[in-house]
């Protein structure tokens, strides 16, 4: 029996990381198989009927397959995720000299986001203007830059041309995840009090590893304790954990997906059971 | 511990303060930064979380929480030597790839592909010494060779002129890819000896240049190449032992060539003729101290290389043996060259100073050789066995 695990080719380099992590986890006598999807949802459909044992799961991907799979009476874990993937939060930004100190000054705005799917660019930096009184529609025109549809914002082009589209004066706010904002600043699209950071979302988990109904527990848990395993001492691990971006793997937690969860719903973008609401979504 | 970045951003080098000061705390230290810069709070929470370190937002100034993979990455990590010339190690390792000699390097990455990495294969005491040497004598070909002399020449004259440039060029061919090859091999943990052959191969380009330039200074149409001469180069370059192909092309055949050289200086018909030939000898002089230095050396880290150097030499004769060696219109031209006119008399002349020079050639072949430590009556054996190309 093998461990088939589901990951989405957002980048090349996802070929290069599992093929490397694939060779060790057989090499510690796990038989562990993978294969590529084009997006998250059929990744997601996939794991909860059982087409494969695990997937690594977005953080959107993980709210579908966990509803998904509460429809269908199937049990799903977060096995483990990276160090890199707790606690991270979105911004809400503006330039520098717009005179704009904080949300309330958005009324009336244009706000870029991120591709449709992007949790990090758009559901929860969306979320977090609707609870202060701002929506699409009604005292806020977004601005959506799809880049990337189906990876759940996993391609950063949406956020970039948002930010670049803020420095134009396109728009009059921009969203991104935190580590955008920082990686922006080093490339020099923004430069020093080009951009103002108006607010922060709260903290929020991001991708995690999940076992599907059809892993066998015995597999699933050597998966577990060979990926909390992987030592970034180890030089061929470490370039594919420099790769993957974490230094090292955490057990799963699903504490930091609620304010995702009820940014879903806000949007009316997956049903209580895991159907596609969106009409603007195409994967 | 409290740091203070004032209103410097981590995104505008503010991150090398931290990083520093979280150097020498150990894990699980907390490292309080303080700062102006508005963003400094998410930023440290994403360049922390980046790093491996931990973060704490609870209190006034945001906290780093020293993590383990800056240390995880380097524990595994070592020396590649020492970089001064007295660093080397015996054995280079292929994992260290391109690394200076010196630095602290970290496990993983390709291996290089190098097959010369061990000191005794291809280090020479001598080597920084004849690089810096070297590196301070290159000359300018434009400059250094007085190209609009005036002279003039018989046509049979600066024909032999024509065809001994020929020669020589395609011998500086041979001179110069051996060595690139050799480098392409080598472990820069050995960075002299492969200095020593760069500028050796830059000199053979140089050389190729002015014999080239002379050639046709008066003449459209080159000399000929000889088949045999062309078997005796292709010898050298197919031997792939670096003290074997430094015996070979070094010592006796540029050895020989320090000969030939001179002879050219000395004979000479015209001014340019003679400035090229002598720029050349100049460098080839500091050639055969190379190869005789690493030969002196290997031979001393192998006892057994002797043995090797004379069966490689016994073995290119044989190969050689059904082959024409030098060209006769090289041998020929080189009697015109030296005798500078079309009568008895001064083909006589040229005629004896071959002959001279084969003997001078012999003799310094048998001079090195006994300088290696070959016994005098093996020595005299081995240089008669060398290739009749000279080179």
């Amino acid at each position: 029996m093998t461990l088939l695990m589901g990951a989405v080719a957002y980048d090349p380099k996802v070929v290069t990381i599992w093929e490397g992590f694939r060779r060790f986890l057989v090499d510690h006598g796990l038989p562990f198989d993978f294969i590529l999807y084009s997006h998250y949802e059929r990744q997601a459909e996939d794991l909860v009927a059982g087409r494969i044992d695990a997937a690594w799961n977005s953080p959107l991907a993980w709210v579908r397959a966990r509803r998904l799979a509460g429809a269908a009476g199937a049990r799903l874990e977060a096995l483990v995720m990276r160090d890199t993937d707790r606690d991270l939060r979105s911004v809400i930004v503006v330039r520098g000299g717009s005179g704009v100190e904080s949300l309330s000054g958005l009324d009336g705005a244009t706000v870029g986001v991120g591709a449709v799917d992007s949790p990090q660019a758009t559901l929860l930096p969306l979320s977090l203007l609707r609870n202060h009184g701002l929506a699409a529609g009604t005292n806020l025109t977004i601005r959506r830059f799809d880049v990337g549809v189906g990876l759940h914002g996993d391609h950063v082009g949406g956020e970039r041309d948002a930010a670049r589209a803020l420095i134009a004066g396109e728009v009059d706010a921009a969203c991104m995840i935190d580590a955008s904002h920082l990686l922006f600043a080093r490339e020099g699209l923004f430069t020093a009090s080009s951009t103002r950071i108006i607010a922060e979302t709260e903290p929020y988990d991001h991708c995690n590893m999940t076992t599907g109904p059809s892993a066998d527990p015995v597999l699933a848990a050597r998966f577990r304790e060979l990926l909390l395993g992987m030592s970034y001492e180890d030089a061929e691990l470490r370039s594919l954990l420099d790769l993957e971006g974490l230094k090292t793997w955490r057990p799963g937690r699903t504490s930091g997906y609620q304010a995702l969860e009820s940014a879903v719903d806000e949007a009316r973008f997956y049903g209580e059971d895991g159907a596609l609401l969106a009409d603007d979504y195409r994967p | 511990m409290t740091i203070d970045l004032e209103d410097l951003g981590l995104d505008a080098g503010g991150y090398l303060i931290v990083q520093r000061a979280l150097r020498d705390l150990p894990i699980g230290s907390r490292l309080a930064v303080h700062g102006r810069d508005p963003a400094l709070r998410v930023h440290l929470a994403v360049w922390s979380r980046e790093q491996g370190h931990g973060i704490d937002l609870s209190g006034p100034a945001p906290t780093v929480v020293k993590g383990s993979a800056t240390t995880a990455r380097w524990s595994r990590a070592r020396r590649a030597g020492d970089p001064g010339p007295d660093g080397t190690l015996p054995h280079a390792d292929v994992r260290w790839g391109l690394a200076m000699r010196g630095a602290l390097v970290e496990e993983g990455g390709p291996p290089l592909h190098a097959d010369l990495i061990d000191r005794g294969v291809v280090w020479a005491e001598a080597a920084q010494q004849l690089y810096q040497h070297g590196a301070a004598r290159q000359w300018n070909p434009d400059t250094a060779v007085r190209w609009d002399a005036p002279f003039a020449l018989p046509s049979e004259i600066e024909g032999a002129v024509v065809q001994v440039m020929t020669y020589l060029v395609e011998n500086e061919y041979a001179a110069m890819q051996i060595p690139a090859g050799f480098i392409a091999r080598m472990h820069p943990h050995y960075r002299e000896v492969m200095q020593v052959l760069a500028i050796q191969v830059a000199d053979e380009a140089r050389h190729v240049e002015v014999f080239t330039r002379r050639a046709m200074l008066r003449s459209s149409e080159m000399g000929v190449s000889g088949a045999g001469g062309r078997a005796s180069l292709q010898t050298l370059l197919d031997e792939t032992d670096f003290s074997l192909a430094a015996f070979l092309l070094s010592v006796l055949g540029e050895g020989s060539f320090l000969d030939l050289l001179e002879f050219i200086t000395r004979h000479a018909p015209d001014p340019v003729t003679r400035e090229v030939a002598g720029l050349a000898l100049r460098d080839e002089r500091r050639h055969v101290a190379f190869g005789m230095a690493h030969l002196k050396y290997a031979a001393d880290a192998d006892r057994a290389l002797l043995g090797r150097l004379r069966t490689a030499v016994e073995r290119r004769h044989d190969a050689l043996a059904d082959t024409a060696g030098l060209n006769q219109d090289v041998f020929d031209s080189l009697v015109v060259l030296a005798a500078h006119a079309w009568t008895p008399e001064s083909l006589r002349s040229g005629w004896n100073a071959v002959q001279a020079l084969q003997k001078a050639m012999n003799e310094g072949r048998q001079r090195r050789l006994v300088q290696l430590g070959f016994p005098s009556d093996e020595a005299v054996e081995l240089s008669a066995l060398h290739t009749r190309n000279f080179m």
